[in-house]
């Protein structure tokens, strides 16, 4: 009986050690993304919504958060890290969030209404021991009307803005909690001869960033500037969902499309953001999978309505918009865009049903021009401001000489000015008016679409003119403000996204745009990593995700 | 001798004031806004003008340069806008890489073009010298980031041989001499050397030839040298000038290569410049040249007192 039980234990023991190594190999997903740098890791990414998307949401959660589940249907706001969420009736500038309860940071201590104060004081209070001036501009110009935060008790807080507004839920999407005891930790063994508070805290900050505590599904563990950044997976992760099954995530920042798709093939990186498009067919013979969705993202001209511009006359913007083939673009662009109907596409909360319909319609779009006064003897002189390249931008060179073409069939005749890409943000938010727009009757930048501030408000009502918000080209009508105003007051969420629709509709309907093309996010995966749902948002959920062995 | 290096090096002190003015009027004019990095283009002007305050933007230039400077002379080159880390920091590391790249490059680059330009001066107007002259031609006509993206094609995209990207396994913080970081460096470090390469051995050809042209080379032979000593002699001659040329070249390569650096992720001060470029990070792009420069300015310093050590008339002049 002994020599037996010893035998099986032989065996059990060669068994284990022969699987063993499989079992134990970790499970690790390399990513090459399109930014120089590693976005920040303290919990307020930078590099635009990449960095949301990579350091972000992976390590840290916000009070409301997308729904990152579905491919096939709008990204809505979901709760986060509160459970729900309601505007006092008695005073419409403060919101009471109800808290998750039961929810730690990476560094063991605990989530409560405290931690949410200190995370908007770390932007917002300039009093704060821990302000960091570097996570301001990223996270305030997203939540613009929020103020102050109180704790009521442990799992309530109470927010307050500056004005009655009902987008604040979308807001909180870019607040992400990051540790205040682990912060302090750090903050206390900043070396005693740094005297100056603010001098500690920086130092404190950067050391945070090296190594992070959030409460998200992946722990920061490993920060090598600008070379790479990993991440473990958080076993205990309170979204029973979300909990990671791959071991480890390497974030690669390879700017350089080419170099991107390079490494791929040559088996360095699993995944590449925005490959050479060039190289996609090359890519898929060897394997690698596709993914793309339409983005809340915009491709405009944002037209000018300044006295003496032609885009005034909304024959004229309509016409435009009925006069390009975007089917055609879309082929140009090796199938890489999405095609508008509007801001939001239909099917969206706030789609609207629009009366006017954006589509092809050469035949239409000429009888407009007829109607306004212009013929092939008579053509209409726009002038267009563009970038040769950026963020959002797609092929903006390509895409704009492409529109270029396809315009002069409808009797325009678009001069197109390139200027350089942070030169044309300046520009943007100038102003029409400012000698910098060169006597431009459009402009060309691109545009997040996923809150209805930074989707429509800044575009239609006064307070956003320039060089307050992205007005550029001073369209307003009493209708857009009374629109706007009746969104931004509807605090059941039925009713503000039914008044988004209108307000939505009725853009539409007077098309400040012409609406090109969306983005649809491309990226090229390994076609060993499983579970992957490329939602119709600018983010992607890592934590479901699983590698084949 | 010594009077001589003090006087060269109070001569470079101006030199290098005027290096950091420049560096800071360049960076400064350039159009954009400097806080682009930690604002989003949505921001409103209240935000940025509140930013612009906190980073110290709303000063007036003069002022925005001297306190740079003030804080420079200590050694601290600031903070970077985008990554709020230290500036010197950042670019020690990135020197450190890049001087891993360049010898390398250089090590590559002076061997073939030591070889290749004494082959084809030796036997002239031969076949062997229309091939090595070829390729040294080749090597500084061919755009190198081109040559670059062609490599990483072949031995990484196609063979899978070579890493594409990056300084190691783990970053170039774990560099280690062993295969699998060296092997992260072959392709960067072929590329960078052709137009050395190139350049050494089209001035070693001419030099070679016009040696070999020389009274004293037939002397030798007509004594009965045997060939192999003739070329040794021919190779001390040629040495000096081989030298000098070589490190020109040396220089021009530790400045870092924004394009190939780019093209394979290799973390240095090419790469670094390009990252402050893209995100108009102003601190980290000022202190990046300014290192830079004021390498070159140290480099030709020594050069002058190593000169004037083993050329004694160049200080009467």
């Amino acid at each position: 009986m002994l020599r037996v039980a010893r035998r099986l234990t032989a065996a059990l023991l060669l068994v284990s050690a022969l699987v063993s190594p499989t079992l134990a190999q970790e499970k690790v997903l390399r990513i090459g993304m399109t930014a120089a740098d590693i976005p920040r890791t303290h919990g307020q990414p930078d590099q635009g919504f990449e960095g949301n998307r990579f350091t972000g949401i992976p390590m840290y959660d916000s009070l409301t958060q997308w729904d990152l589940s579905k491919a096939d249907a709008p990204s809505v706001l979901i709760p986060g890290l509160a459970t729900e969420w309601a505007v006092d009736p008695a005073d419409p500038k403060k919101w009471i969030f109800k808290l998750r309860p039961g929810v730690k940071f990476h560094d063991g201590s605990a989530f409560d209404a405290e931690a949410v104060v200190w995370n908007v004081r770390k932007v917002l209070d300039r009093e704060a021991p821990h302000f960091d001036p570097s996570q301001v501009g990223v996270t305030a110009s997203r939540m613009p009307t929020l103020r102050s935060a109180r704790a009521i008790d442990p799992l309530t807080v109470e927010l307050t803005t500056s004005e009655p507004d009902s987008f604040l839920p979308y807001n909180l999407t870019n607040l992400f909690m990051a540790s205040p005891a682990h912060w302090q930790k750090l903050y206390e063994a900043v070396p005693a001869e740094v005297s100056d508070p603010k001098e500690r805290a920086k130092r404190a900050w950067t050391e945070f960033a090296a190594n992070p505590s959030g409460t998200g599904p992946f722990k920061g563990v490993r920060l090598v500037p600008r070379e790479r950044f990993e991440m473990v997976k958080n076993p205990d992760y309170w979204d029973e969902r979300r909990r990671p099954k791959i071991d480890r995530v390497v974030l690669v920042p390879m700017p350089e499309a080419n170099a991107r798709t390079a490494a791929l093939l040559g088996g360095q990186v699993d995944w590449i953001e925005a490959p050479a498009p060039d190289a996609i067919p090359a890519m898929k013979a060897r394997g690698f999978v596709l993914y793309q969705n339409a983005q809340p993202h915009v491709w405009p001209w944002q037209f000018s309505f300044l006295e003496g511009s032609p885009w005034r006359d909304i024959r004229v913007r309509h016409a435009a918009n009925l006069c390009i083939d975007r089917e055609e673009l879309k082929q140009l662009l090796g199938g890489l865009m999405g095609v508008p109907k509007g801001t939001v596409p239909p099917g969206h909360p706030w789609w609207g049903n629009p009366s006017f319909d954006i589509r092809f319609d050469l035949a239409e779009a000429r009888r407009l021009m007829k109607e306004a006064g212009y013929s092939e003897t008579k053509p209409l002189k726009v002038k267009v401001l563009t970038s040769a390249s950026g963020s959002g931008q797609m092929q903006p060179v390509l895409m704009n000489e492409w529109l270029q073409q396809a315009l002069k069939a409808c009797w325009f005749d678009v001069e197109l000015e390139v200027i350089e890409w942070n030169a044309l943000f300046t520009t943007w938010r100038e102003g029409a008016n400012h000698p910098n727009a060169r006597g431009a009757h459009a402009i060309n930048v691109t545009f997040a679409a996923m809150d209805p501030f930074f989707a429509m408000v800044r575009f239609v009502t006064k307070s956003a003119f320039p060089p307050n918000s992205n007005n550029w080209g001073f369209f307003n009508t009493d209708e857009m403000e009374e629109l706007v105003r009746a969104a931004r007051t509807a605090f059941d969420a039925a009713a503000r996204d039914a008044a988004l629709a209108r307000l939505h509709k009725r853009i539409v309907e007077e098309a400040p745009f012409l609406w090109v093309a969306h983005d649809v996010g491309p990226r090229m995966l390994s076609p060993k990593i499983k579970n992957v749902v490329q939602p119709r948002s600018w983010f992607i959920d890592i934590a479901p995700m699983d590698l084949a062995g | 001798m010594l009077r001589y290096t003090f006087n060269r090096v109070l001569y470079a002190l101006p030199i290098m004031l005027g290096v950091s003015l420049v560096c800071f009027l360049l960076v400064h004019i350039a159009p954009g806004d400097p806080l682009v990095s930690v604002l989003p283009p949505d921001a409103t002007e209240a935000l940025r003008r509140q930013m612009a305050e906190l980073y110290g933007f709303d000063r007036s230039l003069p002022e925005q340069f001297l306190r740079w400077l003030a804080r420079a002379a200590t050694g601290d080159l600031g903070t970077s806008i985008a990554t709020a880390r230290p500036v010197a920091a950042e670019v020690a590391r990135a020197v450190g890489n890049t001087v891993t790249l360049a010898a390398f490059a250089t090590l590559i680059g002076f061997t073939l073009g030591a070889i290749f330009g004494f082959v084809a001066g030796y036997f002239r107007d031969s076949p062997l010298d229309r091939l090595a002259s070829a390729l040294a031609v080749l090597g500084v006509s061919v755009p190198h980031y081109w040559l670059g993206m062609v490599l990483v094609i072949v031995f990484s995209a196609q063979l899978g041989w070579l890493p594409a990207t990056g300084a190691g396994p783990g970053g170039s913080t774990e560099w280690a001499w062993d295969w699998e970081h060296f092997r992260h460096l072959i392709l960067p470090a072929i590329t960078m050397s052709v137009i050395p390469m190139g350049i050494v051995a089209r001035t070693l050809r001419a030099l070679v030839a016009e040696i070999l042209s020389q009274e004293f080379v037939m002397g030798l032979r007509a004594r009965g040298l045997s060939e192999f000593a003739v070329f040794r002699h021919v190779v001390k001659n040629a040495a000096p000038t081989a030298l000098a040329v070589m490190g020109l070249q040396l220089g021009y390569l530790l400045g870092g290569s924004i394009l190939i650096e780019t093209v394979f992720s290799w973390p240095g001060t090419g790469f670094l410049l390009n990252a402050a470029i893209f995100q108009r990070d102003l601190p980290l792009l000022q202190g990046t040249i300014l290192v830079l420069a004021l390498f070159f300015v140290v480099l030709n310093l020594v050069v002058d007192v190593v000169q004037t050590a083993l050329d004694p008339r160049i200080r009467r002049a």
